[in-house]
């Protein structure tokens, strides 16, 4: 997050600059942004959410161990624990990336594009956990191209199209006329099923 | 042997090791040519702090060196940054611009002076047990053995202390950020420690030598391991090994110990290259060919499922109609029947290929799957 610079305008989180909040905001990148060659296994990927809250020089221990366990327990992938992480598929490395989000105490978390390109189980598996997060009164902003899925997926929907198309409640905001805006037109919207679109969403 | 080859070798291992914790971090983050830069361009920082000091055997001229590592990355980063030229080019471009700038002065200033660019790129081993270190009229050893000595340590204490923010910041640079650990800090630490090292280290074994200690350990152990730990120590026990061999193929030879290092150093890498147990040459090929096979013999379980039972199934699932079914040539065909046979896949009755059980599950299961 740190590593963007801000084009316009300002970040807040819970009403305050995104500098004293960091570390209330957990950030989910695309699988791509790191390398899946590094010696290392998939528990120690997880754990690295904790360093955080460590601190400098010190070393994560049990408590770490036994949060990071946990956390794979709910993406489903703690049978994968001990696995070199080049050995995962990208839905198991997308559910890595969720999982160490989890252990980070964040009351926001942000998710570039988690559904991109993953199987089934992995989509099932991470929707679960946007709802768990939601009951438990976490914010969740998705980046998010799946027009079919955003009505079942989130409340709360930002369609963007360089510049912010609309933002609202997704019954009342998630329209065709706004799809159409954001997607310049070329969009198929179709009556009878819960279509279409882009931007990001809030689960909260 | 003898005391002084003791001493050489002495100082060959602990550089290596010395050399090889700072590299796993250069190879992992895929910066290993830093190590050249930086180097290289240190002489320009010992021959400034050498016209300050008036000596060369001033600790300013390590600290000079170190910074002039420093600066180079800086600079390096600083064009890079630009996009206008990439990564391998702005490293090309700034080393040797600094490196030349040093061997102009020193041809045009320091001409009496032992700062020699051949002694500076090659070293001399076999030299180092000369420069003893003296206390109170007693002789302790070779310096160069104290001074990477301090080097390792620092090393080690700086690997120890922060692991796991080199390990974050080297894997995932923006979550390092996010978490409150600048990936900016963490990268000019391990590349304070690469110039460190690079100035203690050329004096002995020189800056060629020191590029293949940082950069060929780590680069062998990445193929033997897939943890960072073993990784790191791998990288240690190669660096050591290579050192000591080195020094008696030289010795055999009548060659330069630090050219005779860099062989051995080449060879070990060369051989993990080919026959790492899982990421080799050797095991890569043996995996994909044993793929290929257990691929035919699942797709001829597969096709003798889809024929069972059926009226064609007596026709279809003979051997010499195989090859019209699944597009297979007639040896290879009588090769995967083999092999399927011998794995209690299926069994031939009647001129016709049948299906155990355990054939059927096989074919089910890739199917299912």
């Amino acid at each position: 997050m740190t590593s963007f610079t801000l084009a316009a305008g300002q970040v807040l989180i819970h009403g305050r600059p995104y500098a004293e909040q960091e570390r209330q905001v957990a950030y989910v990148p695309q699988r791509g942004s790191v390398d899946w060659d590094f010696p290392t296994t998939v528990l120690d990927v997880v754990m690295m959410g904790r360093y955080g809250t460590i601190g400098w020089m010190r070393r994560p221990g049990g408590k770490e161990r036994a949060l990071a366990l946990e956390a794979l327990a709910k993406v489903g992938m703690q049978a994968y624990a001990d696995r070199q992480i080049s050995q995962l598929s990208g839905g198991q490395q997308q559910r890595v990336f969720v999982a160490r989000s989890l252990v980070q105490d964040a009351s926001v978390f942000l998710m570039d594009e988690p559904f991109q390109g993953v199987d089934a189980t992995t989509e099932r598996a991470i929707v679960l956990l946007l709802q768990d997060l939601r009951a438990s009164g976490k914010t969740v902003v998705v980046v998010h191209h799946d027009l079919q899925t955003v009505a079942d997926y989130f409340d709360w929907v930002t369609l963007l199209n360089v510049r912010r198309i609309a933002s609202g409640p997704v019954h009342e905001v998630f329209t065709e006329e706004n799809v159409r805006l954001a997607y310049g037109g070329r969009v198929a919207w179709l009556k009878t099923e819960p279509a279409a679109t882009t931007g990001s969403t809030t689960a909260r | 042997m003898t005391q002084p080859q003791l001493e050489i070798q002495a100082i060959a291992v602990v550089t290596a090791i010395a050399c090889a914790l700072p590299g796993v971090f250069l190879v992992l983050r895929r910066v290993a040519l830093l190590s050249d830069a930086i180097s290289h361009s240190i002489l320009l920082g010992i021959v400034l702090a050498f016209f300050v000091a008036g000596s060369v055997t001033s600790p300013l001229l390590i600290v000079g060196a170190a910074a002039m590592g420093l600066i180079t990355v800086v600079l390096v980063q600083a064009l890079t940054r630009t996009k206008l030229v990439a990564n391998d080019a702005a490293i090309g471009l700034v080393f040797p611009a600094l490196f030349s700038i040093a061997v102009v002065l020193i041809a045009r200033y320091s001409g009496d002076v032992h700062l020699d660019t051949d002694v500076v790129l090659l070293g001399e081993l076999a030299f180092a047990p000369f420069e003893r270190l003296v206390i109170a009229g007693y002789d302790m050893g070779p310096q160069s053995l104290y001074l990477m000595g301090g080097i390792l340590l620092l090393n080690f204490a700086g690997l120890l202390l922060f692991y796991k923010e080199l390990k974050l910041a080297t894997f995932d640079a923006a979550l390092a950020a996010a978490l409150g650990f600048s990936p900016a800090l963490v990268h000019f630490g391990l590349m304070g420690m690469v110039s460190v090292t690079a100035v203690g280290a050329f004096d002995a074994v020189g800056s060629i030598l020191v590029v293949a200690l940082m950069i060929a350990p780590p680069a062998t152990a990445y193929l033997l391991t897939d943890r960072l730990p073993s990784m790191i120590a791998g990288s240690a026990l190669i660096g050591a090994a290579a050192a000591i061999g080195g020094y008696w193929l030289a010795h055999l030879l009548d060659a330069s110990i630090a050219g005779s290092i860099a062989t051995v150093l080449g060879a070990m890498f060369a051989v993990a290259f080919a026959l790492a147990p899982q990421r080799g040459l050797i095991a890569v090929a043996r995996r994909r060919g044993r793929q290929r096979w257990e691929f035919a013999r699942t797709m001829l379980a597969i096709h003798l499922l889809n024929h069972e039972g059926l009226p064609e199934a007596a026709d279809e699932n003979r051997v010499e109609h195989l090859k019209d079914g699944l597009g297979w040539d007639g040896d290879f065909t009588a090769e995967v029947v083999k092999q399927a046979k011998r794995n209690g896949l299926l069994w031939e009755g009647e001129g016709a290929l049948i299906l155990t059980d355990s054939g059927r599950r096989l074919a089910e299961s890739a199917v299912a799957a």
